[in-house]
């Protein structure tokens, strides 16, 4: 394709075509921090391009396609092509990925061990997963964390944040304006702005950590935490697992054991500050 | 109608994990995983390859546990036998 950039994402190395210079030069501010093995193959394809060659200049829309591709997916307007990257990646890792289990949840790791949150869209495990990562916490990743089958050990999976909404003057107000995207307002997923994690955070990213605690956070209503049995956590994260089915009986060794060695709880929580609260307060029990 | 015989599944078939209340089961021919309570753990686990009908395992099952009459049982494992051979974990012999 005419521009096109690779980039190493955890285990993950992706190469991204495009039709247009701009999404590739968004991604090249997003990633410029990340180690980059030229020699290595690309694990998983992601072209941004245009329906007619005209549409690269007249109302320019992005379509997304690669290995997987989504059929009656939408394209996206060429302002947004950031997010029409984000999104071809995310598909390729959740319907291409068989190495580890994939689960659709944020981690955050402390002392060689994990934090992992698991949550539908909106229960703010993304936002409490960037917030710890700028406190004394190494983002693992605010989407997807890899599970090693035969380890059972997290892998990280630190892509750029994807800041919605509300989340985005939250975290903003924190961090240095060099290591936020361009705002997308008004996209199929509201207002979004991308944080790059922090330096140590991408450094680190091969390195496993010991899942110690699972959280499935629940963003509203008052603070509470309520102990989650072995059995619910495991349906919840079956569902949440986008390559259970795939992996066969290694995805099932794989999370019996996680949800039995893994204390896990559901938090209700109104704010960040009270989440996060909550977060410490039953790490600090988990880590005895 | 003569009560069904069921036979339990292959050694090595099922790979059961109890988790607390749950106890999930996968089967390694269909690579599907079932999440059963109880008594379906036991029924599987009291099961002889071989086959057998309802009330042979109403027999088996009170020896392990407190059943105030076989008969009484035997219609409720009836149905359970049913559901199980639906999810694929026995076969009707």
């Amino acid at each position: 394709m005419r521009h096109s950039i690779r980039i190493a994402v955890g285990p993950v190395q992706f190469r991204i075509g495009s039709d247009w210079a701009a999404p590739i030069a968004a991604l090249e501010h997003l990633y410029r921090g990340y180690p980059q093995d030229e020699t290595r193959p690309a694990d998983a394809t992601v072209r941004l391009f245009a329906a007619r060659p005209w549409r690269r200049w007249v109302r320019p829309s992005v379509h997304i396609g690669g290995d997987f591709v989504v059929p009656d997916a939408l394209p996206l307007p060429l302002s947004m092509g950031l997010l029409a990257a984000e999104m071809g990646m995310n598909l390729q890792v959740a319907l291409g990925w068989r190495r580890h289990m994939l689960l659709h949840a944020s981690a955050v790791a402390k002392d060689g061990r994990a934090l992992i949150m698991s949550g539908e869209s909106g229960s703010g495990k993304s936002t409490l997963a960037a917030l710890l990562g700028e406190g004394d916490w190494r983002l693992m990743g605010d989407e997807f964390t890899l599970i090693e089958p035969v380890s059972g050990d997290a892998l990280a999976f630190p892509r750029g944040v994807s800041l919605k909404n509300e989340a985005i003057a939250a975290v903003a107000a924190r961090v240095d304006a060099a290591r936020l995207g361009p705002l997308m307002a008004g996209t199929p997923k509201g207002d979004i702005r991308h944080l790059i994690p922090r330096a140590d955070a991408i450094a680190a990213m091969h390195e496993p950590a010991r899942p110690a605690l699972l959280l499935f956070p629940r963003f509203g209503g008052d603070a509470a935490i309520e102990p989650m049995g072995e059995g619910e956590a495991f349906v919840r994260l079956t569902e949440a697992s986008t390559n259970y089915v795939a992996l066969g009986e290694a995805g099932f060794a794989a999370l019996t054991r996680l949800v039995r060695e893994t204390p896990a709880f559901g938090i209700s929580y109104p704010d960040s500050v009270t989440g996060i609260a909550l977060v410490e307060q039953l790490w600090a029990e988990a880590a005895k | 109608m003569p009560d069904p015989i069921y036979r339990a599944a292959p050694p090595d078939a099922l790979r059961v994990e109890p988790l607390g209340e749950l106890t999930a089961i996968f089967d390694r021919r269909s690579m599907q995983t079932h999440l059963v309570v109880s008594p379906m753990p036991e029924i599987l686990e009291a099961m002889v390859a071989d086959g057998c009908e309802a009330v042979t395992l109403a027999a088996q099952l009170a020896e392990s546990f407190d059943f105030d009459g076989v008969d009484d049982v035997q219609p409720i494992l009836a149905e359970r036998l049913s559901e199980l051979a639906a999810m694929g974990l026995v076969a009707r012999a």
